[in-house]
């Protein structure tokens, strides 16, 4: 009788229970949460549309084949031209000299730190790596227009004060821990046996990081580059401190030059008024160096995720 | 039959070694690439930059003349900032990752949020001021104020928060779960008394983490159009301001020899700032953090 009376007591509990009403909370919390979950697909609309509908705007004033083929960007000129390539090339003069510092560099010391160091050496130098990642880029572009120019200026007297070589290095030093970690997990992540399957055969341990593990771990490694550059292509305050202000279409390193983000810097900065051209030409600009980087990163993705090889 | 041909091996080792040992040095000597910069950058900026750091300098908003020069005005603003970025972020971040962790059907609409907050880690810091341009000093009329500002840079630090909050929530062991299921809990009692908890030392190391990004931050608030030069504090989020990045990049684009010191000072705070932040989320991850 008594057992009897404790089952009917649970079952009625579980009915108040629903009937009560943080239950009947639990079905709106889903909605609510989906709600924050769709602000960051708002954002990536939110900056698509800005681009596309302000690129808009400045394409009614500036023709699309101005923008594309004309070979001067002379917005503040009194016959004002819009030819984005000088901007480009800008851009890609800072990424190659980054890349050359930053795939060998961050190349070796991931290769350092996967199959030579010691667990002690490795405890010391990845935090220090986080360091250098987590330094604010404007202290990069002080460092870069206080030291590196200097010190190039009395290597090279030929340098100008703003130039593409300075900002280029200190972008590359800037990307060489991303490089670094993101292929130090790739190549952490190529199984044991691999190895020891070489090293058996005996192979020197060059031999077997060369010619097993490396070929083994590429795509993560092409992976971390791409993204690596993406990241230099974005780069802004580095370039806006020590890269100059004159868009040229030329391949000298050493005068001054204008990225992208440097002349949406110079905008921002300036006395432009909102609903001009020049106001406009940013998101131009912007929408240019956005497809830029969206490109990469989804590259990068690619890569990784399809020519990633299962062990 | 002899496969392997011992004299030619022998005769190959030594070089085989040689060529190991010294790409063993290659790779040692790019890897304290890292450490030797990272040491000339301290050096300089501390050698230019401690003359100049001194109780006026903390008191003194921002000047023309150099010996006068404070960062007052920014560092409260830093301040500010972070008032509005991080319960901001936080709570998007969370509510996203939690959304993701928990609830999320394996359907097109998750891989295709989870795909979006990927790409969004990748675009450049100074399209989101472009962003925080249009959508909240323009159409929502903040103009340059301390809500707009951090609104941008509460975008932008999204998916790292949401990242790190996800991998927070995944490492709740299943069966701390299942066993508050088994008491009786419902899903979401037994995400805020179970999950959460166990969760939270990782969310907060990571969010920290961001909001130091937030703070070290320069581009999108130069589009944002956040001044540069500044002598009074705001008094709420709907009030202009500057903040420490920026005031450092003013003094660093002036031409006088002087301000490069002040910019070196004002780069000490910056950084003990961060060093600061930092801490406070090492400390919070090997004190709370455990290991299931």
């Amino acid at each position: 009788m008594r057992v009897q009376q404790a089952q009917y007591s649970i079952r009625e509990m579980i009915q108040e229970r629903k009937q009560k009403k943080r239950i009947q909370i639990e079905r709106f919390i889903p909605s609510i949460l989906s709600l924050t979950a769709a602000v960051s697909i708002l954002t990536t609309l939110g900056i698509v549309f800005t681009l596309i509908f302000e690129t808009i705007t400045f394409f009614k004033e500036v023709s699309v084949s101005e923008f594309f083929t004309a070979d001067k960007w002379y917005p503040f000129a009194e016959a004002a031209s819009y030819g984005v390539m000088p901007l480009v090339l800008g851009t890609l003069k800072i990424t190659m000299i980054a890349a050359l510092v930053a795939v060998p560099i961050g190349l070796a010391t991931a290769i350092y730190l996967s199959e030579y160091a010691s667990e002690k050496t490795r405890r010391v130098i990845k935090p220090i790596l986080e360091i250098l990642a987590g330094v604010p880029t404007i202290v990069y572009g002080f460092f870069a227009l206080t030291f590196v120019t200097p010190v190039l200026r009395s290597i090279f007297p030929s340098l100008e004060m703003f130039n593409a070589l300075s900002p280029g290095l200190v972008v590359g030093i800037m990307i060489t821990p991303m490089i670094a970690s993101l292929s130090e997990d790739a190549l952490v992540s190529v199984p044991r046996t691999m190895r020891e399957g070489a090293l058996a055969l005996g192979s020197t341990k060059l031999e077997v990081t060369l010619k097993v593990v490396l070929p083994a771990a590429i795509s993560g490694i092409v992976a971390s580059i791409v993204l690596a550059l993406s990241r230099a292509i974005g780069e802004t305050m580095i370039v806006s401190v020590a890269g100059g202000s004159t868009p040229s279409l030329n391949m000298d390193v050493t005068t001054s030059i204008q990225t992208m983000t440097a002349y949406i810097v110079q905008v921002s900065t300036g006395d432009a008024g909102y609903g001009t051209t020049i106001y406009y030409s940013i998101y131009a600009v912007g929408m240019t160096l956005f497809l830029f980087t969206l490109v990469m990163n989804l590259l990068a993705q690619y890569i990784s995720r399809k020519v990633r090889e299962e062990y | 039959m002899k496969l392997i041909d011992k004299t030619i091996v022998a005769k190959k080792m030594p070089i085989r070694l040689v060529r190991n040992t010294i790409l063993k040095g290659l790779f040692f000597l790019a890897t304290t690439f890292g450490l030797l910069v990272l040491g000339i950058l301290l050096y300089r900026i501390f050698a230019q930059g401690i003359g100049y750091l001194d109780w006026d300098f903390f008191q003194n908003f921002a000047s023309r003349r150099p010996e006068e020069a404070g960062i007052k005005a920014a560092l409260i603003g830093s301040i500010w900032l972070m008032i509005v970025v991080a319960p901001v972020a936080l709570l998007l971040g969370l509510g996203t990752a939690i959304y993701l962790e928990e609830y999320a059907k394996k359907n097109w609409f998750t891989s295709f949020i989870k795909l979006n907050i990927s790409n969004l880690a990748g675009v450049p810091s100074i399209i989101f001021g472009l962003l925080g341009l249009t959508i909240f000093v323009r159409a929502l009329a903040l103009d340059r104020s301390v809500l707009a500002a951090g609104l941008t840079m509460s975008l932008l630090v999204l998916p790292v928060i949401i990242v790190a909050a996800q991998e927070a929530i995944r490492s709740v062991p299943r069966e701390l779960r299942e066993a508050s299921y088994g008491m009786g809990a419902t899903k979401w009692q037994t995400i805020v008394r179970v999950v959460l908890p166990a969760a939270i030392p990782g969310i907060l190391t990571g969010s920290i983490l961001a909001l130091s990004r937030a703070v070290g931050e320069t581009a999108p608030l130069v589009v944002v159009g956040i001044p540069m030069f500044i002598a009074f504090l705001p008094k709420n989020v709907f009030d202009t301001f500057t903040v420490l990045p920026m005031q450092i990049y003013n003094w660093t684009s002036r031409p006088q020899e002087e301000f490069q010191s002040v910019a070196a000072a004002g780069i000490l705070v910056l950084l003990f700032l961060l060093i600061f932040m930092n801490s406070i989320a090492v400390f919070i991850r090997n004190k709370f953090q455990k290991r299931y």
